[in-house]
């Protein structure tokens, strides 16, 4: 049941940092309790005076973050990070990811092993091992990527999710692309399931949807740590018979995963609004409901300037292959150019929090149409609710989607620069 | 972070350094406990203690000694320093000193001197790098024209590599003017400029005449100058304000700004922000090939009006202004030449949406290599530097520096061709005629790379020779 989290650089450790506060303000006294006390032992170890010390290793080779990090925590009087959880070095690792995972991840194995077991055996059950980290510097995506490796090797039988941060396009680290590649190309062989979120999308969902004039990485770092809580928190699955589910990474890898050559999910969450607004906000199931499905279809990362022209392929057009019908494909039919930059996914994962929930019509994401046709969408389509309001929404619903969506910015990193 | 610092100009901007450095934690660290930014730069030392007195973090400040070496090989300036308020901040082991000067002369520096003195420096070095938790870094600080800082400071950078191969050497060079009243000027700088391609890691090159430039048009600003448009005093780059010393002195204002850009280097691997750059980072990112690692430094804001009812100026001018020509420390035009990489350091109270939205607006203008048209380094340091609330240092690889080392060249030519004052170096055992001849065609090989990749500015030139490293 319980999550333990492994903070890696700069990026890792601050999204991580806001995570553990989104959930735990999320589950306060006051909540149902169940879920209360779910979300508490999934992220939280409770020392005997009841303090939440969070499940989670810190690992950076400089030490200006983790301590930045730290002290946050012990000033929110919510919750803290044990105080032997951390690791970090001096010297950086110069965004250069060989020295990360060559040299910093074997040189420190041993030591950020034992950090991690240390946290796992204060789990009376493990429920999986998620990574934070981003890919574009050295630290986070070498040492993370080899830390990777090491759970894997030290926990074959459990769930390992990486969740990664991919930079701006127009650069925040000249090499990242490289880092990038290395990085992702090492973690398909590792992991269970790759969560990412890019920069760029979440910039403009700060600026567009938010309407902040002045946006800085806490703000970023506070809408990924939004959507991953969204995700991470108690639900009600299909497998966990009307009790909040015990294997949360477990049923997110299987409900998402289901081929080994495609692991990348991707998420939005509906809706998002500046937070001063919410309080004088109606919310109904259907409006956002059918936004979400349409951001799917037309690979919209946000919940503004959807493409409505975007149409699902008509029955002729649908293809065995994920590219059929996809990019540069569908010939024939009044529908091809719109069927040409249709997102076609392979699974989605639908989860639902707040009021009402089982009133929420979902029919419209189980459209065969959506898919590839060697899965039904009885096995490529899944559902989790929880009643319980997510983050002062009174009602709000995540997509956690394996498409296309991340084709693009796949090619862009792998173009540049150009390696003959 | 160890500093090295030699010659008289090496001394003399390394003098204006710890002093700026010592304002800047003074202003930051208001609880005198001796802390992770200042261990950067400084050790802290109770005299009273027998064992040496190093002190860990977290204690208060005892003695704080800068993490330097000094070498002269003439006392005057050293003396200075040991005399003056900055005394405390060195203690003898630091320092290398000799009576009779280099005599301008890049071969008595780097060959003479360079043996006689090698095993003393070797000593220093190592005996500073033991003090240090984890040594990331070599500052060089020295003037390319003369004789000590030239010669036996690029002697230096050549031991600090095979000494300590893997730590990085970020080396500043202060390059001399056409007008520059040393005649062999032109000779020292060529010779030196081969062992820098060869054994720094990063060199930023930064040019008298930029800085005497940047230094007048402040004293415009402050003396002539719109009425009720003052500066803040202790703001300018130029500005010793603040710091130990009183009186200021001929060089000071033009050497404050060297200083406050070793500053701005550091800050972010000094202090906290949401998004650090490391020394390390820099070589990494701006240095595609390994010799072509000559980085353009452009610093802005120049100074802060004092009075705060003129609005301050909006932070976009801040950055179109680090690609102006008036904020440079070097005299190339880089917008008609070609970026190979770009780093933006900012410090204060700036946002990644500021740094976003300037770097889209700026860049078309920007001409950029074609195998990196997205790249930027970018850092954001929470602390902005004394005087202001936020400022940015650029460091440019672009093509234009050939410009630079086409004037070198040139200037070098014309004196060995007559073979001028060429007999004052042959005298000098150890120095010969290759010597001269290598490094003239280091020189020239290196502006041929740079030459080759402007070839490619504007067309999809597949092969140029040096990109066929990557296959």
């Amino acid at each position: 049941m319980s999550v333990v989290t492994v903070q890696l650089g700069q990026c890792g450790n601050q999204v991580g940092h806001e995570l553990f506060d989104v959930v735990c303000g999320d589950a306060h006294d006051g909540q149902r309790r169940s879920y209360c006390s779910v979300s508490r032992e999934r992220f939280f170890h409770q020392t005997e005076r009841g303090d939440l010390v969070a499940r989670a290793v810190l690992i950076d080779m400089e030490p200006k973050v983790i301590k930045h990090s730290m002290n946050k925590a012990a000033n929110s009087g919510r919750w803290t990070y044990g105080d032997d959880a951390h690791f970090s070095q001096k010297q950086g690792s110069g965004n250069n990811w060989a020295n990360g995972f060559c040299v910093h991840g074997p040189r420190h194995e041993a030591a950020l092993e034992e950090l991690v077991r240390r946290q796992v055996e204060r789990c009376d059950r493990l429920s999986g091992l998620m990574a934070m980290m981003s890919v574009a510097g050295g630290t986070g995506s070498g040492v993370g990527t080899y830390v990777t490796q090491c759970l894997r090797d030290t926990f074959p039988k459990s769930f390992i999710v990486n969740q990664l941060t991919w930079p701006y396009g127009t650069g925040e680290v000249i090499v990242q692309n490289y880092n990038s590649v290395l990085t992702l190309a090492h973690l398909y062989g590792l992991s269970d399931a790759i969560l990412v979120h890019e920069n760029d999308t979440v910039h403009g969902i700060c600026a567009r949807l938010l309407n902040l004039k002045h946006i800085s990485f806490g703000d970023v770092n506070r809408v990924i740590a939004h959507q991953l809580g969204a995700v991470l928190q108690p639900a009600l699955t299909t497998d966990s018979h009307g009790l909040y589910s015990r294997n949360p990474l477990g049923e997110l890898a299987s409900a998402l995963v289901c081929h080994p050559e495609y692991k990348l999910l991707s998420m939005s969450t509906v809706p998002q609004m500046p937070s001063a607004s919410i309080a004088y906000s109606t919310f109904s199931w259907p409006g956002p409901l059918r936004h979400l499905r349409q951001m799917l279809v037309s690979n919209s990362k946000m919940e503004e300037g959807i493409d409505w022209q975007v149409r699902l392929p008509a029955a002729s057009e649908r293809s065995r292959s994920l590219t059929g019908g996809g990019r540069g494909g569908g010939r024939g039919g009044g529908g091809a150019a719109a069927a040409a930059i249709f997102n076609r996914s392979l699974a989605n994962l639908l989860i639902l929090r707040g009021k009402d929930v089982y009133s929420a019509e979902t029919g419209g994401f189980e459209d065969p149409a959506l898919f590839t046709s060697w899965l039904s969408p009885r096995d490529a389509f899944s559902l989790w609710k929880s009643p319980v309001p997510f983050n002062k929404y009174e009602k709000s619903a995540t997509l956690v989607s394996n498409s296309q969506a991340l084709l693009r910015p796949l090619d862009d990193m792998s173009l540049h620069p150009p390696v003959r | 972070m160890r500093h090295s610092k030699v010659g008289q100009c090496g001394n003399q901007v390394g003098c204006r350094f710890w002093d700026l450095a010592l304002r800047e934690h003074a202003h930051v660290n208001k609880t005198g406990v001796y802390d992770d930014a200042l261990s950067s730069f400084f050790r802290n030392v109770d005299s009273r203690k027998s064992d040496g007195g190093a002190c860990g973090f977290g204690g208060r400040i005892q003695h704080l000694k800068a993490r330097a070496v000094l070498v002269d090989m003439e006392e005057g300036v050293v003396n200075e320093i040991l005399q003056g308020p900055l005394s405390e901040v060195f203690d003898s082991t630091q320092l290398l000193t000799d009576v009779s000067g280099s005599g301008n002369n890049w071969a008595v520096g780097h060959m003479s001197y360079g043996s006689v003195y090698r095993e003393q420096i070797v000593d220093k070095l190592r005996k500073a790098a033991e003090h240090c938790d984890c040594l990331q870094c070599f500052f060089l600080i020295h003037s390319m024209g003369g004789g000590t800082g030239s010669g036996l400071g690029t002697r230096v950078l050549s031991l600090l590599e095979e000494e300590f191969p893997e730590v990085c050497r970020i080396v500043t060079s202060v390059y001399p003017s056409p007008e520059d009243d040393v005649i062999t000027s032109p000779y020292n700088s060529v010779l030196a400029m081969k062992e820098l391609s060869e054994h720094a890691d990063c060199v930023i090159p930064v040019e008298n005449q930029s800085l005497v430039d940047i230094v007048n048009k402040i004293k415009h600003m402050s003396d002539g100058g719109k009425p009720g448009l003052t500066i803040r005093k202790d703001s300018s780059i130029i500005s010793g304000q603040g710091g130990l010393r009183g009186a200021e002195k001929p060089f000071d204002a033009m050497n404050n700004i060297v200083a406050n850009l070793l500053l701005n280097i550091t800050s972010s691997a000094r202090f906290e922000g949401s998004l650090n750059m490391d020394l390390n980072e820099i070589a990494m990112n701006l240095v595609p090939f390994p010799r072509l690692h000559y980085l353009v430094p452009s610093l802005t804001p120049l100074y802060t009006l004092a009075d705060v009812s003129v609005p301050t100026r909006r932070l976009d001018q801040m950055f179109s202004d680090a690609f102006s020509k008036d904020h440079q420390l070097l005299r190339a035009n880089p917008k008609h030449s070609l970026y190979l990489a770009c780093a933006l350091m900012v410090r204060g109270n700036v946002q990644v949406s500021d740094l976003r939205r300037n770097i889209e607006r700026l860049r078309p203008s920007l001409p950029f290599v074609s195998w990196n048209q997205e790249g930027w380094k970018t850092g954001l340091c929470s602390v902005p530097p004394v005087g202001h609330s936020h400022s940015l240092l650029a460091l440019a690889n672009n093509t234009c520096v050939k410009s630079t080392f086409l004037d070198l060249k040139e200037r070098f030519t014309k004196l060995y061709r007559k073979k001028a004052h060429l007999h004052h170096y042959l005298h000098v055992e150890g120095m010969e005629q290759s010597c001269f001849s290598e490094a003239i065609t280091s020189l020239s090989s290196l502006i041929e790379e740079y030459h080759h990749l402007d070839a490619t500015k504007g067309k999809l030139i597949p092969d140029a020779p040096r990109l066929s490293i990557a296959r």
